[in-house]
């Protein structure tokens, strides 16, 4: 009863308040084994694979690796991919917060069936994805030939690349927004109106400096995946080199040809971009539970 | 709002290099996965002869994949100039569903528009370990094969025909024991790739297999690529005779106004030039000169043509690897 009372009494972070009694520890091999499980299941399937994408990329040394990377093929597959971000990031952006300030901000009949529609590409294999508009947009397609008549070029092209990868990266912002925006509520916006703020005016001063970090952490983990998408993007590229190869294209291409080492050059492009996404989504999870601790602090002075 | 401004005018710029690049004459080459280290060698011959010839630059383009869908990506509205697939029952079907060349497209040039030959051998680990020498050692137990999907390979087709060919060339050979014997096989493929370079990187990356069938000039790039040390080839007894096709897209080349090169491209994969780099991927070249040259390179092997064994390549397809077709009754079992 009374190691009872003491750990009930115990102040601070409940994380570190069983742990700092006899009578509510884990025993100290199941604290070893769950953490030794976890940790070489990380080491193992993780960051064995991370390292063998570096140790294979320059294997061959430097020059192979700058050669590789500098080749005019793997130029514009990088130019390819970082412009394909370039549009499908700040698309899927303003779609994303208008989509979570309808969703949380609006009563309107449908509201559901809206938000399971932006988590179909979730559920939607990536080559479907593909698929959708090579049928929409291919010469056999509805629109083909119109646009094979008037010289369009959708798919097997730059724009239909784009598309794809709106698609499968349509989800990301909004779905960080909603849960966010509907925890907020609707009060301080009213609030604002009530005081006489425009809606712009609203939208950037109450908003926005409630969302940003939220709206930061999906444009992050949007912008990773337009650059790493495979699949959909495989199927309306034509794998045409140096025209319609993004990055991911372009490792299968040089794995295929047996360029090991170019293949895994390209790669660790790759993975260097989801490294600095991991460090950049720490820093601004951080960053948002500090912000969240200042607030909370502000409430209780007040 | 100054940064937003900025932005788009940067990605306008970037858009506008991505897809303007076409100043000078290019050609868009469709090709099948085999083929890459050929025509990467043979685009920079013809535009050196093009220009000393016409004084013309022309540059290429190269897509690569498995026969079957690289077709229906041309069908789909891949602006390709030229295919050069790796059988002609993927051309035709450029005529059948999209009507984007004639129906006689492969009388247009010589040899059934096949410049250049190959046929279907198979690749071991060194040594041989399961000795391996002909098609009936693949079915025993305990073999394991790799070999491409039929439905989405060109490759795979003419392993699966050869395979069919063979059976059916034994004494007492009928369809019903050929059907046995290739069902048979399919039970012993352990991994089945969409396209034969995916099939080649199973086999000797990842270390999957017995045996590789294979395209022979597939097998004999693995082998100077991966190690001469590691993979033995083992030609069959017997095999088919594979000819991949080659064909202009009227319907693009007259849109595009290429028609011109794009013919003398094709033409000049018959040319001394041409057949001799032919042979020099492992190709058997039509040529009687770049022939003799790379006889020694490739074993004697008694060769079938699909016309004879099968009637053509509309009658295999139809049989074999159309929707309900034997290699589906095979693989449903």
């Amino acid at each position: 009863m009374a190691g009872l009372t003491t750990a009930l009494r115990l102040p601070g972070n409940p994380d570190t308040r069983y742990e700092a009694s006899a009578a509510t520890r884990e025993k100290p091999w199941v604290k070893r084994l769950i953490l030794g499980i976890s940790l070489s299941f990380f080491a193992l399937f993780l960051l064995l694979p991370l390292v063998a994408v570096f140790f294979e990329a320059l294997r061959k040394g430097v020059d192979v690796y700058l050669a590789a990377l500098t080749d005019p093929d793997a130029l514009s597959a990088i130019r390819l991919t970082l412009l394909t971000a370039a549009i499908a990031v700040p698309l899927n952006l303003v779609f994303g917060i208008a989509a979570a300030w309808a969703i949380t901000k609006f009563d309107f009949r449908g509201k559901h069936l809206l938000i399971t529609f932006i988590d179909l590409p979730f559920s939607v294999s990536p080559v479907i994805a593909g698929l959708i508009y090579v049928l929409v947009f291919g010469a056999q397609g509805w629109f083909g030939p119109w646009l094979l008549a008037h010289d369009i070029k959708i798919i097997f092209a730059v724009p239909g690349i784009v598309l794809a990868t709106v698609f499968v990266t349509f989800p990301f912002v909004a779905r960080e927004l909603i849960p966010l925006m509907q925890a907020q509520g609707r009060e301080e916006e009213e609030a604002a109106t009530v005081l006489g703020a425009s809606g712009w005016r609203t939208f950037w001063n109450v908003t926005l400096p409630n969302i940003k970090w939220g709206l930061l952490y999906g444009v992050i983990l949007c912008n990773a995946r337009a650059m790493g998408e495979f699949g959909a993007v495989s199927v309306v590229s034509g794998h045409i080199r140096g025209l319609t190869n993004t990055m991911p294209l372009h490792v299968e291409i040089l794995y295929n040809e047996y360029n090991f080492a170019a293949a895994f050059a390209v790669a660790s492009l790759l993975a260097m971009l989801a490294l600095v996404t991991l460090v950049v989504k720490t820093f601004i999870e951080w960053q948002a539970a500090l912000n969240a601790s200042a607030q909370s602090q502000k409430g209780q002075e007040e | 709002m100054r940064f937003a401004r900025s932005y788009l005018i940067a990605a306008a710029l970037a858009f506008s290099a991505a897809t303007h690049a076409t100043a000078e004459t290019s050609l868009l080459n469709v090709s099948y996965d085999p083929t890459r280290e050929l025509y990467q060698e043979f685009n920079a011959a013809f535009a050196k002869h093009w220009q000393a010839k016409t004084g013309e630059a022309v540059a290429f383009k190269q897509s690569h994949g498995g026969s079957g869908k690289q077709a229906r990506a041309v069908i789909d509205g891949l602006q390709a100039d030229v295919v050069t697939l790796a059988l002609a029952y993927d051309i035709d079907a450029l005529h059948d569903k999209a009507k984007l060349i004639p129906a006689d497209w492969q009388k247009r040039l010589p040899h059934n528009s096949s410049p250049y030959t190959s046929t279907i051998v198979f690749l071991v680990r060194k040594g041989n370990p399961k000795a391996i020498k002909d098609w009936n050692d693949l079915v025993k137990p305990g073999v394991e094969i790799i070999t491409p999907n039929p439905k989405t390979s060109g490759g795979a087709r003419w392993n699966y025909l050869a395979a069919w060919g063979y059976a059916l060339k034994q004494p007492g050979g009928n369809d019903a024991k050929a059907k046995a014997f290739v069902a048979q096989l399919y039970k012993n493929v352990k991994v089945l790739d969409s396209g034969a370079r995916g099939s080649t990187t199973t086999f000797a990356e990842r270390g999957i297999g017995d045996v590789l069938i294979a395209w022979e000039n597939e097998a004999y790039l693995a082998v100077k690529e991966l190690g001469p040390d590691k993979f033995e080839i083992v030609t069959p007894s017997l095999s088919i005779l594979a000819e991949p096709p080659v064909a202009v897209v009227d319907k693009v080349v007259d849109k595009r106004g290429t028609r011109k090169v794009a013919t003398a491209y094709l033409e000049y994969l018959y040319s001394p030039e041409g057949q001799e780099l032919a042979g020099k991927h492992y190709y058997r070249p039509r040529d009687a000169q770049a022939s003799a040259k790379y006889a020694k390179q490739f074993a004697l092997v008694k060769l079938f043509t699909i016309d004879e064994v099968f009637g053509g390549w509309r009658k295999a397809q139809q049989t074999h690897f159309a929707d309900g077709g034997v290699f589906d009754q095979i693989s449903a079992r």
